[in-house]
């Protein structure tokens, strides 16, 4: 029996640089992962794209800013339009919310610190590619590392992503339970993920790609990328 | 002609601005007792290269509004550029 693996672009930008995990997580997962270049045009007919972590453009002007005008952004927002599955994990989170495909922004933590550490995440909706084969409430453990993870939004905006049900993960406990203390950065009522309102492009500042292999640590990134595949192989966005 | 601009960026008042806070809290340290609403914005010149310098300064504001500054959380000034320089 042959079952067809989902092909993931990773698209890398100057200064990504979980771009090389990214694309090992996919292919450990059992998918294509394709690496895209941010200067190009070009897609090479993927089925989801995934914005990895790093520093693009060195964080220069703000986190994701330039990298939000690059190029291949034009071929992102097409993809997202047709409904195609967008992954953007920490960096790439920041980069998809700079380039309007998300709601909000994500500031420096609100201790000032940089922080590394395994975290919790309760799960909000079913209602994406990366959570589509999961059930609300459920908890996963997977790593944050970040500077500037402070999720906010305009008022008017955090009503529409609350009431629309555009939460995707908020930072909890092992029980589910949210709290300031399992709070790493300070997000706006503990969000840690968002959605747009098609549901088809996802951000979040935890990093999935780190957290599929047992080997290194805990492997609530499975799920999401199992997610994931099944939506691209629904071919969402073909 | 070509036109001189400085963009000040500075964040939305009533957000968290942890790099002003860090600079206040490093104040009383130093003998500044008396020191407070510490903000750090960005500032950024540029040199536009236009008819005349209204249409420079619209263009000035296009780039801060799409580039220069995120209007999630911040807000910008376009600072009067001491004589716009015209050069030959």
């Amino acid at each position: 029996m042959t079952v067809e693996a989902p092909r993931v672009g990773v698209i890398t930008f100057p200064g990504s640089l979980d771009d090389r995990d990214a694309l090992r997580a996919v292919d450990l997962m059992g998918g294509v992962g394709v690496p895209l270049w941010h200067a190009d045009h070009d897609l090479h007919e993927v089925d989801a794209v995934v914005l990895p972590g790093g520093f693009s453009y060195g964080d220069y002007l703000r986190c994701g800013a330039i990298a939000g005008h690059a190029p291949i952004l034009d071929e992102v927002k097409a993809f997202a339009d047709r409904g195609g599955p967008v992954l953007g994990i920490c960096n790439g989170f920041q980069i998809l919310c700079e380039s309007g495909l998300l709601p909000g922004a994500l500031i420096r933590n609100r201790s000032l610190r940089f922080v590394c550490r395994d975290v919790y995440l309760r799960v909000e909706t079913s209602a994406t590619p990366v959570t589509a084969e999961m059930t609300v409430g459920e908890v996963v453990e997977i790593p944050v590392k970040h500077g500037e993870g402070q999720f906010v939004a305009r008022a008017e905006d955090l009503r529409r992503i609350e009431d629309d049900g555009l939460v995707v993960f908020r930072y909890c406990d092992a029980d589910g339970v949210t709290g300031d203390e399992h709070n790493p950065n300070g997000s706006t009522d503990h969000i840690a993920g968002v959605r747009n309102a098609a549901g088809n492009v996802v951000g979040l500042m935890p990093h999935p790609e780190h957290a599929v292999d047992p080997d290194v640590g805990p492997t609530g990134g499975q799920p999401l990328f199992a997610s994931l595949f099944a939506r691209a192989l629904a071919g969402a966005g073909a | 002609m070509r036109c001189t601009f400085e963009v000040l960026v500075t964040l939305k008042a009533g957000l968290a601005d942890p790099a002003g806070k860090a600079v206040e809290t490093s104040l009383p340290a130093m003998g500044w007792t008396n020191v407070s609403g510490v903000h750090v914005g960005r500032h950024i010149q540029l040199d536009v290269e236009a008819p005349n310098e209204d249409d420079a300064r619209a263009q000035v504001a296009e780039i801060a509004k799409q580039l220069l500054s995120n209007p999630v959380i911040e807000d910008f000034r376009i600072l009067e550029t001491q004589g716009s320089t015209e050069r030959a």
